[in-house]
């Protein structure tokens, strides 16, 4: 006699209560954990704002360490004074701008060429120097990179961050690091009045990075595609806020 | 006669050598030679994956007598991602930095070959607590060949241990590397995991000759 569970009927039965109740527990998952979610990627991104323009806990040498989650809101609204977008020639303050989601807009720019971009800019005060803090997002080796790099009014960069969605663990994934981050401090985008970004070269044979007006910081080993798109993305993202903070260095 | 009886403890200690998921069966190797640039996503990885393997072990043997042969796959696959996105999401929610750090570990379990053949070879046959002690012993056998690659990888690729630079520091040419050591960048990529999980096998098959195949 054949098994009952080897019947048309039964296998037809088993796939729709399989489905059922596994698409229902994850959906009430996703439902229940959803505003927790939502409210650590906030607050983590106000963390990684404050991180490049240099106020974190970091000790010495080692790893990358955050303020405390529970204080990222209070220190966030202290530091960072104005949230600006800049759409055109056009800025206004908006105290949400840290939440745009740079890829929407991104498509939305590649949909229709008509599509005034809103690019968020942050202006961070601390120790009565002021940062300028623009956000970026480019392409890894497998998957999305972002961050955000700080600029003080001369367009020297004051402090870097990156994050990424799945490069290689020990190889691209070592962009999220300080020994990479680190190098950024102090690098110049301008060339004269002219844009020049940050190159992630390989050969440069600067380990310590004592060569500020060269435009380049050491590579990473095993990491050439993530490295490149680093580049790619530091070119492509801050030069759409060189006008604007031009405007700003010239008083206007 | 200790805790386990002495069938289920074959369950657990066979997998950690004579039957090793990665140096005899040959299964889970894409995953031993992605993660194992460094110790702490070795360690992070081989837990991850006892975890998933220990729970779906657990359930497809719950369920052993009720999936229907004909789609006893999809069935399998359709738990084992079930499982890993909720771990996903609760880590989400309630310990955000860690799931940072696992980032994509957590995602690539599904493809994990070792899950399916342990569900598929194992748990569809089994009593859910001997499926669970089976889940444990394969996931160590697993994890133990992904501590020892990443040991060796760290060490020699970038000179550091967990992060600690145990052989001195590269660039102030102090410990070591005063006398002219150099770290071997060629350990950072996938080739050498393969090369050093060859000598593994090498190893143990000189020291075990029943484990050499008649050809």
């Amino acid at each position: 006699m054949a098994k009952f569970t080897d019947k048309n009927s039964y296998t037809i039965l088993f796939t729709v209560i399989m489905v059922l109740v596994v698409g229902s527990l994850l959906a009430g998952v996703a439902q229940g954990l959803r505003g927790k979610i939502s409210e650590n990627e906030r607050f983590e991104k106000q963390q990684n704002i404050l991180y490049a323009m240099g106020i974190d806990d970091n000790e010495g040498a080692g790893s990358v360490t955050f303020i405390p989650t529970k204080e990222v809101e209070a220190t966030f609204h202290k530091y960072i004074k104005k949230q600006l977008v800049i759409q055109g020639d056009e800025a206004t303050e908006d105290e949400n701008a840290y939440l745009i989601d740079i890829k929407k807009e991104e498509s939305h720019a590649s949909d229709d060429p008509n599509y005034k971009r809103k690019l968020p800019l942050f202006i961070g005060e601390k120790d009565g120097m002021t940062y300028y803090i623009i956000p970026m997002r480019g392409k890894g080796l497998w998957d999305a990179i972002w961050g955000y790099v700080s600029l003080d009014k001369d367009f020297v960069v004051e402090g870097v961050f990156f994050d990424h969605k799945g490069e290689t663990p020990g190889l691209g994934a070592n962009i999220k690091e300080r020994f990479f981050m680190d190098d950024f401090k102090g690098e110049q985008i301008m060339n004269g009045n002219d844009f020049e970004g940050i190159t992630v070269a390989k050969g440069n044979n600067d380990p310590l990075n004592e060569r500020k007006e060269d435009h380049k910081v050491d590579a990473l080993a095993g990491a050439t595609i993530t490295g490149n798109g680093v580049t790619a993305m530091i070119k492509k993202d801050v030069a759409r806020y060189i006008p604007y903070l031009e405007k700003i260095k010239n008083g206007q | 006669m200790g805790l386990l009886s002495k069938k289920d403890s074959k369950l657990i200690l066979d997998p950690l050598a004579d039957n090793n998921p990665i140096t005899i069966q040959v299964l889970g190797i894409c995953s031993a030679l992605a993660i194992t640039a460094q110790l702490k996503a070795s360690i992070v990885m081989a837990l991850s994956v006892m975890v998933v393997l220990a729970v779906g072990n657990v359930v497809i043997s719950l369920l052993r007598n009720v999936i229907p042969g004909k789609i006893r796959i999809i069935a399998q696959l359709i738990i084992v991602a079930a499982l890993v996105i909720i771990v996903d999401q609760v880590l989400k929610a309630f310990a955000y930095e860690l799931s940072k750090q696992l980032s994509v570990f957590i995602g690539l379990i599904i493809t994990n070959c070792i899950i399916m053949g342990r569900f598929e070879a194992f748990a569809l046959a089994n009593k859910p607590w001997r499926s669970f002690l089976d889940g444990i012993g394969n996931a160590a056998g697993y994890g133990l060949i992904l501590i020892i690659v990443g040991f060796f990888r760290e060490l020699l690729g970038s000179g550091t241990l967990l992060g600690f630079k145990v052989l001195g520091d590269p660039i102030a040419k102090t410990g070591l590397y005063a006398f002219g050591y150099e770290n071997n960048g060629f350990m950072l990529l996938s080739p050498m995991a393969l090369i050093v999980i060859g000598i593994i096998i090498w190893v143990q098959r000189s020291r075990n000759k029943e484990l050499i195949e008649e050809h």
